[in-house]
């Protein structure tokens, strides 16, 4: 019993000095974004390698989502005689919902997980090491423009995954089952609102990408420099974001859709 | 230095993306341009009830959408609701006596504010009340209504 | 910004790293207790020990990556722990240090590698990196090998060009950790002479960490044996080979028996063996 007692203690005192060392290493990552918006052309490379190499997946899944929703949606309204709505449920998904929340789940599957193995090899291969001993700071040069490069990737890739699923499930509803295409995008103006559904969805998918680069960067440079360690941090970015992100969704939902 | 060019090019064409999709967002799924009240005249209307009227429910003339809803307040010192709504400049000569009543969209669907414009000279302006109203209809209250006035009416028989 | 000028007493200084009463512990395990030393200016200065003495470590103190628990480490004159930030990376611009896995950054080719402190700290015209990075590149006879990536580089070929990195800022001096680990007799060979040339071409200091011992105490001026956390012996390398330390006897010609033994401390075999024995 007290063994028992003694292991669930150290495993407290060691999720929360892992938590302290997480927001100390993000204050040291926000304190080196000043010295990483300077050289806008590391920006441009990590915006290559985040956002540019996501954008296949978020499209293709964007597309499928989007076309399930039509689907579904038909099913469900046809039997309400309402199938003229499915534009309005459609975009009231993604825009919402689907979009920031399923291209946040992507870009840590793909985006986030690289940059932890990236970043966790570096550190295993000395290279992190070798530059603070050639003066540079690895948080100013390594980490915080990838920090930037996922808050800037995460609300293009979102935007990009909702409009794809609304010409998906535009496509299988108005092309397929025939509803009137008129209707679909009147109807979908007229409920959809600037602020209340897409200005909150940005901000949603920035919060997203704050969490996921932020997750993602820790873990790889908090990583046990080795093979080992680092294939266990780029699985515990990928679960702990999918965490994070469905939760802070449910919080920040319930903060602006009251 | 061709590599950084791609990579330049491929960064730009992601981004022109991601800003033209947020621009889809904005104007054809939430049609930013269809109504934009932010300059017109503002209208209070004083109901009894306002039943489930939210705030940016639209306001609609003859099933044309003219402006919305912006504030609801509740008066308490003539105990009635207060409902502001923002009109397009467009649509700027509503009579003086012209009436506004809260609606329902369909059976179920959102309430929204319908006007009906009177026959007089003079013209609404900024800031000026709506006499003429009528409340929400409260579905459990008609109900209650309807199963009296049977109860009464069997009653008399 | 300038760096503070070094008083007069300092320039003359022959000792350019100064190590006094250094304790260094990880964890329970005491890694320096109590150690002593100075580096000369212009002298290969060789540290060598049994594996897990840490050398490597007593280099990160020397580039103030770790800190000490009590001592000082002096580098030109400057208390390397009592630097601030700014401070600290303008002496570390000074220093070179070469990695045991050379460290260099996988995304960059050759070339790029060594032009990365030059892009890093200098506003310098691309064409003069470009002749600094291929001076630097000929010194280690790898000029023709500016194109090739890190994964495509045998690790003998990875240190030389970690060492042209090391070198491109022309550092006062440069740190060897293990150059030597996992490397075929040739291109030992090239490095040790490497290590040496550069040291004497250069005019800089160097400090090597290895357990190679004969390799490296044909090329350094001084030696300082560690073990156990304190300096064993310390000397020219002549001086070391006649130490009358029966210890230091056994490290330098490599005996599998002596001082050090060659069993882990065990309970009695005989005993331990009828142990077994209901």
């Amino acid at each position: 019993m007290t063994a028992w007692l003694q292991r669930l203690g150290r495993r407290g005192i060691g999720f929360f000095e892992r938590l302290g060392r997480g927001h100390l290493f993000l204050l040291r990552v926000l304190a080196a974004l000043p010295a990483a918006l300077a050289r806008p052309r590391l920006l441009v490379a990590q915006l290559h390698a985040v956002g540019v190499r996501t954008l296949l997946i978020i499209g293709v899944s964007g597309l499928f989502v989007g076309m399930v929703l039509g689907l579904q949606g038909y099913n469900t309204l046809v039997d309400f005689g309402a199938e003229e709505s499915l534009g309005v449920v459609v975009a009231l998904s993604l825009v919402r919902e689907l979009g920031p929340v399923v291209s946040a789940l992507l870009f840590a599957g793909r985006a986030g997980s690289a940059l932890t193995a990236e970043i966790g090899l570096m550190k295993a291969t000395e290279q992190l090491s070798g530059m603070e001993m050639m003066a540079v700071d690895p948080l100013e040069r390594v980490v915080a423009p990838r920090f930037v490069a996922g808050l800037v990737a995460m609300p293009l890739l979102a935007a990009i995954f909702s409009v794809v699923g609304v010409y998906g499930g535009w496509f299988v509803g108005v092309g397929l089952l025939g509803v009137d295409d008129g209707a679909f995008w009147s109807q979908m103006q007229a409920q959809v609102d600037l602020h209340d559904d897409v200005y909150n969805g940005v901000v949603k998918s920035l919060v997203f990408g704050f969490v996921a680069s932020w997750i993602a960067l820790f873990e790889g440079y908090d990583a046990v420099p080795t093979s080992e360690g680092v294939g266990r941090a780029t699985t515990r970015t990928v679960v702990h974001t999918a965490l994070a992100v469905l939760g802070l969704d449910f919080v920040l939902t319930a903060l602006m859709f009251e | 230095m061709v590599q950084t060019r791609t990579v330049e090019i491929a960064v730009g064409a992601f981004v022109a993306a991601g800003l033209g999709a947020l621009f889809v967002l904005a104007m054809k799924v939430s049609s930013i341009g269809a109504l934009d009240v932010a300059d017109g005249y503002e209208l209070v209307a004083r109901f009894d009830n306002v039943g489930g009227l939210k705030v940016r429910a639209p306001v609609t003339v003859g099933g044309v959408k003219v402006g919305r809803v912006v504030a609801i307040d509740y008066d308490m010192d003539r105990y009635e609701a207060v409902v502001h709504m923002r009109i397009d400049r467009r649509y700027d000569r509503f009579p003086a006596d012209t009436s506004a009543s809260i609606l329902t969209a369909g059976l179920l669907g959102e309430q929204y504010v319908g006007l009906e414009p009177g026959g007089e000279e003079r013209y609404l302006g900024d800031g000026d009340e709506i006499r003429l109203t009528q409340s929400a209809l409260v579905l459990e209250k008609i109900i209650g209504q309807f199963l009296y006035s049977k109860a009464a009416g069997g009653g008399a028989k | 910004m300038s760096e503070p000028a070094p008083s007069a007493q300092t320039r003359r200084d022959e000792v350019l790293v100064r190590i006094r009463g250094l304790r260094f512990r990880r964890g329970e395990r005491v890694i320096f207790d109590g150690v002593d030393m100075d580096i000369r200016r212009g002298q290969v200065t060789a540290v060598m020990g049994p594996s897990g003495t840490g050398k490597t470590t007593l280099l990160r103190l020397i580039g103030g990556q770790l800190r000490p628990e009590a001592g000082t480490v002096e580098v030109d004159g400057q208390d390397v722990h009592r630097l601030g930030r700014r401070a600290l990376y303008a002496l570390r611009r000074r220093m070179g240090m070469l990695f045991q896995s050379g460290a260099l950054l996988t995304d960059l080719d050759v070339f790029e590698n060594v032009a990365f402190p030059l892009r890093e700290h200098t506003r310098l015209p691309e064409r003069m990196i470009r002749d600094l990075v291929l001076m630097k590149l000929e010194a280690v006879g790898l000029r023709g090998a500016r194109r090739l990536m890190p994964a495509e580089l045998s690790g003998g070929m990875a240190r030389r060009v970690a060492l042209a990195r090391a070198i491109a800022l022309d550092p006062m001096m440069v740190m060897y950790d293990e150059p030597f680990t996992g490397q075929d007799p040739i291109s030992m060979g090239v490095l040790l002479q490497l290590i040496r040339l550069l040291n004497d071409a250069l005019g800089l200091t160097s400090i090597v960490v290895s357990h190679d011992v004969q390799e490296t105490a044909a090329i350094a001026d001084y030696i300082y044996v560690i073990a156990g956390g304190r300096v064993v012996e310390h000397g020219p390398p002549e001086a070391l080979a006649r130490s009358p330390s029966p210890w230091v006897q056994q490290f330098m010609q490599g005996l599998p028996d002596g001082p050090v033994p060659f069993h882990y401390p065990a309970p009695d075999y005989a005993a331990d063996l009828l142990e077994g024995v209901p």
